[in-house]
């Protein structure tokens, strides 16, 4: 093993703010911005006229793919290459060591991407929760009082958007970035460098998105259909190329995390000793490989629609609107299990360490999850039941959609094996990962409903099918996220959580959640359709009751922040290496981890989860092995 | 699931299984009459079109049926996480449990047959007994009533923000409001002349976007007087919270009247509106705002 911890002379403390950062990149990203702006406003003179508009876009366009190309040179991703072009020698390592200036450069070390992945996606997240608590103020009367329609919209679509950015990378950035690694005994990922663009385009597409309320706000909600789109003010320029990074940041991510787990795992750890959390990412990553491309293809049509004045989805001139919304769910259905296999494989991961039992039904869960995987990819048209395109295939839809509860319910049959004669304990990350449970249940199976055509055609685009997708996507996902970070956090930062304010936090979010979102599958069925500012005056009982708990249901999440704040900065606690006695080899290296994880590459010697097998063997050996044990 | 003798004796053992079985059969039992008979008839859509029941129908069934399988889950994970939690302080393993085959098969199947069947039962609603349920078919449906013929052609145009209806057996008037006839069969075609609308009839159990270029058909038969409320599902933009009106249905001779009358005042009009087509293509496309 190298030494990292090399002398080196002492700078003063501003200095951090000069070299390839976060600090140069904002101001390389708005210089290119407005060198990009110029650059449009000169050579598509004329082309306001053409669209019937006001605005430039093509000006907008070039000003973010500039500022884009300024952020990442900023931030020094153009600096190897161009050391390669000079014939300089070839190296994987950029910035590992150094103190707190590393979390804001381009860190090729995957635990630096984990920790910038959890804060930079959780400051967007919790932006996204506050135009949610906006939009409640607004539904606390059935007419409009609290903000105009169109800045309702905006915030509706920008919440949405926001959400669905953010939360595809909400357990795959912070914990797959950061475990995946160590739990397969690898050193690094399989491209360092790959991995921290996936980070750095998130922070970028996510200030892209935000600066659409600066150009009129997005009109389309998070599904930017056209021709809603293609009409909308140049707010929806900054949809498109935010969506676009994001996009491209999925699939690259996907192609990471997936040649990092067929390659990189350490000897002795064959598929049936994988950890399942590392299943969940792998069939996640298959997905945003797939999936994500598809959505750039989209985007892009919408983008030249909006800026050369084509007519992919115009039907005035020749164009369909059903082309965007069939590539549009292509990516959207993989997308919504993109959001949900990651949380399968954490509470699968977490429920046998506090049940001290190994995981029921291993082989189940896999086959769940690659069914799920599979099963994805044909079921996107159940978003266009009533959109009149093959309305013949409707009952192969139907029945796809359906079956897709069949892997699904394999996850549930193993969380119900494994809690069977467990000795549980009721640690915060348990409770959040039983809640899991609970809300996805109700998630899933809300879905059926959907899923068969004759109960779709009134449940369709109302308020049902939000809060069936909230069940699952908050309920489901963001519930198994916070699992992860009661469960997880004291191995990536050195500390304990505070426990009593954690059950605070559970028992208000698992409540509220619940007070909230269960009284919207009667709003759909009452005729409320989503994405509305105004509804139904007979309705607003019922809305100012959904109100009151989403604002419990945002105050727990400050709880949980100012658990975060006195955890991490005042109280320091320090964890103990392995405080939940886990087999997980995550648990087995120091805390802190060290740069290259494992002095020696680890021999695996057994499963994660042989809990109560006797004579079974440590999970790893860690230390040096003379010979390379044999695969099984 | 059997307990290795070396970690509990038999006669220890409670009857686990015995428990849920009880608390599930009681639970349910109490829930589906529940929902058959005190929700059931809540339920939406109502009855007020053949759709709209058959949609009701299967909102009560797929409750009903899903009602126990919800007890069943939540049962189980309730009485497991009581009844097997840990009571001391010291971490103690548990039975090391791996699986257990014949259960896995048992899930598996009776899953695949539960989901199997509501979609056999589901596609059959759709395409054999209803008539594509109320939901838009497209240009070219597959599931056609055998009276078709006979059907009262009603165009439904959304534009930002409103919908108009043209009706081509009655010299393609164009009207703001519709009212239909009671007791007959309705075809109805959804376009759109400018971004993608949902022509939602909440009690008529009719929902069909209306896409610009597109003629996207849905079959409805009328039953029982009464007013309907009409949204729109799918976000057009600014007001689409906005695109809100109420319809009705009423007896054939008010229908007669009340389209005679609507002939009369929109005579003037007619000569003004495009020719009637499936599909209507409006000016090129403007940027709004």
């Amino acid at each position: 093993m190298t030494t990292y911890a090399a002398a080196r002379p002492l700078r003063p403390a501003w200095r951090g703010f000069f070299g390839f950062n976060m600090f140069t990149a904002l101001a390389l990203g708005a210089g290119g911005w407005f060198l990009g702006a110029y650059i449009g406003g000169q050579i598509a003179v004329g082309n306001d006229y053409l669209l019937g508009t006001d605005q430039n876009d093509v000006g907008i366009l070039l000003g973010y793919l500039f500022g884009l190309i300024g952020w990442l040179g900023g931030l020094g991703f153009f600096n190897y290459p161009i050391s390669r072009l000079l014939g300089r020698p070839a190296t994987v390592r950029e910035k590992e060591t150094g103190g707190w200036a590393r979390y804001f450069t381009l860190c090729t070390d995957h635990k630096v991407v984990g920790i910038q992945y959890f804060f930079g996606v959780g400051i967007f997240f919790f932006i996204g929760g506050l135009n949610a608590m906006l939009m409640r103020t607004e539904l606390l009367r059935p007419v409009e009082h609290a903000w105009p329609a169109g800045q309702y919209l905006s915030l509706m679509s920008l919440h949405g958007t926001m959400m669905i950015m953010m939360t595809s990378a909400f357990i795959l950035g912070p914990f797959g970035n950061y475990f995946v690694p160590i739990m397969i005994g690898a050193r690094r990922m399989a491209f360092p460098r790959i991995e921290s663009l996936t980070f750095w385009l998130v922070p970028a597409a996510g200030l892209i998105l935000l600066s659409a309320i600066a150009f009129g706000g997005i009109p389309t909600g998070w599904t930017g259909y056209a021709p809603l789109g293609t009409e909308g003010r140049s707010g929806m320029d900054a949809y498109i190329f935010a969506f676009l990074l994001i996009g491209l940041s999925l699939t690259l991510t996907g192609i990471n995390l997936l040649t990092t787990i067929l390659t990189m795992r350490a000897p002795g750890l064959t598929w049936t000793r994988l950890p399942i959390f590392v299943w969940g990412v792998l069939s996640t990553s298959i997905l945003m490989a797939l999936a994500a491309p598809v959505l750039i293809a989209a985007l892009l049509m919408e983008l030249m629609d909006r800026a050369a004045n084509t007519s992919f989805y115009l039907a005035s001139s020749g164009g369909s609107p059903y082309l965007y919304e069939n590539l549009f769910w292509f990516f959207g259905h993989p997308e919504v299990y993109i959001l949900a296999l990651p949380g399968f494989g954490i509470v699968l991961e977490i429920l046998p360490v506090f049940a001290r039992k190994p995981l029921w039904g291993y082989r189940l869960a896999v086959a769940g999850m690659l069914g799920v995987t599979f099963l994805s990819f044909m079921v996107w048209q159940h978003h266009l039941f009533v959109s009149g395109i093959n309305g013949g295939l409707r009952p192969f839809y139907m029945l796809t959609t359906e079956l897709i509860s069949i892997p699904t319910g394999f996850i549930f049959l193993n969380a119900m094996g494994t809690l069977w004669h467990g000795r549980i304990r009721f640690t915060v990350p348990m409770l959040f990962a039983l809640a899991f449970f609970f809300n996805f249940l109700i998630g899933g199976l809300s879905g059926i409903f959907l899923s068969d055509v004759p109960s779709d055609v009134t449940t369709h685009g109302s308020y049902f099918v939000m809060a069936h997708f909230h069940y699952t996507i908050m309920g489901g996902l963001v519930f198994a996220f916070f699992a992860a970070v009661y469960y997880w956090l004291p191995k990536m930062t050195g500390v304990i959580l505070n426990e009593r304010l954690g059950r605070i936090h559970f028992w208000l979010m698992f409540v509220f959640f619940n007070l909230t979102f269960f009284p919207l599958f009667a709003a759909g069925f009452l005729d409320m359709p989503r994405r509305v500012s105004t509804y139904a005056p007979s309705l607003q009982t019922l809305n100012d009751f959904v109100s009151a708990s989403a604002f419990v249901l945002g105050f727990s999440m400050l709880i949980f922040i100012g658990n975060l704040i006195w955890s991490l900065v005042f109280a320091r606690i320090p964890a103990a290496e392995n405080p939940w006695a886990s087999r997980g080899l995550e648990w087995q290296v120091p805390t802190p981890v060290p740069v290259d994880n494992f002095e020696h590459i680890p021999v695996i010697n057994s499963g994660p989860y042989e809990y109560g097998v006797e004579g079974a063997p440590p999970t790893a050996t860690l230390g040096p092995v003379a010979v390379p044990a044999a695969g099984r | 699931m059997t307990v290795p003798r070396t970690t509990v004796g038999p006669a220890q053992v409670p009857r686990h299984w015995l428990r849920m079985v009880v608390i599930w059969a009681v639970l349910s039992a109490v829930a589906v009459p529940l929902i058959v008979l005190v929700l059931g008839p809540h339920l939406p859509p109502g009855r007020m079109t053949a759709e709209a029941g058959s949609q009701r129908d299967a909102n009560t069934v797929m409750t009903a049926l899903l009602a126990p399988i919800v007890v069943a889950v939540l049962v189980f994970f309730v009485y497991a996480i009581v009844v097997f939690r840990e009571r001391g302080t010291a971490i103690v393993d548990g039975p090391p449990l791996r699986g257990h085959v014949p259960m896995q098969t048992a899930w598996v199947v009776f899953t695949s047959v539960i989901v199997i069947a509501l979609a056999a039962w589901g596609s059959y609603t759709l395409i054999v007994s209803s008539h594509g349920a109320g939901g838009g078919q497209g240009p070219d449906p597959v599931a056609v009533p055998s009276h078709r013929s006979q059907d009262l052609v009603v165009q439904v145009i959304g534009q930002q923000w409103n919908w108009t209806y043209r009706f081509p057996k009655y010299d393609d008037v164009e009207t703001d409001h519709l009212e239909l006839p009671d007791n007959s069969p309705i075809e109805l075609h959804v376009t759109s002349l400018d971004v993608t609308h949902s022509f939602w009839a909440y009690q008529l159990g009719v929902k069909a976007d209306a896409v610009p270029g597109a003629d996207n058909v849905a079959f409805v038969h009328t039953r029982n007087d009464g007013t309907f409320n009409i949204r729109c599902a799918e976000l057009c933009g600014l007001w689409h919270g906005h695109m809100y009106q109420t319809g009705d249905v009423v007896s054939p001779a008010a229908f007669k009247s009340w389209i005679s009358s609507q002939q009369t005042a929109e005579a003037p009009n007619l000569r003004y509106l495009p020719p009637f087509g499936r599909t209507y293509y409006p000016a090129p496309f403007r940027r709004a705002g």
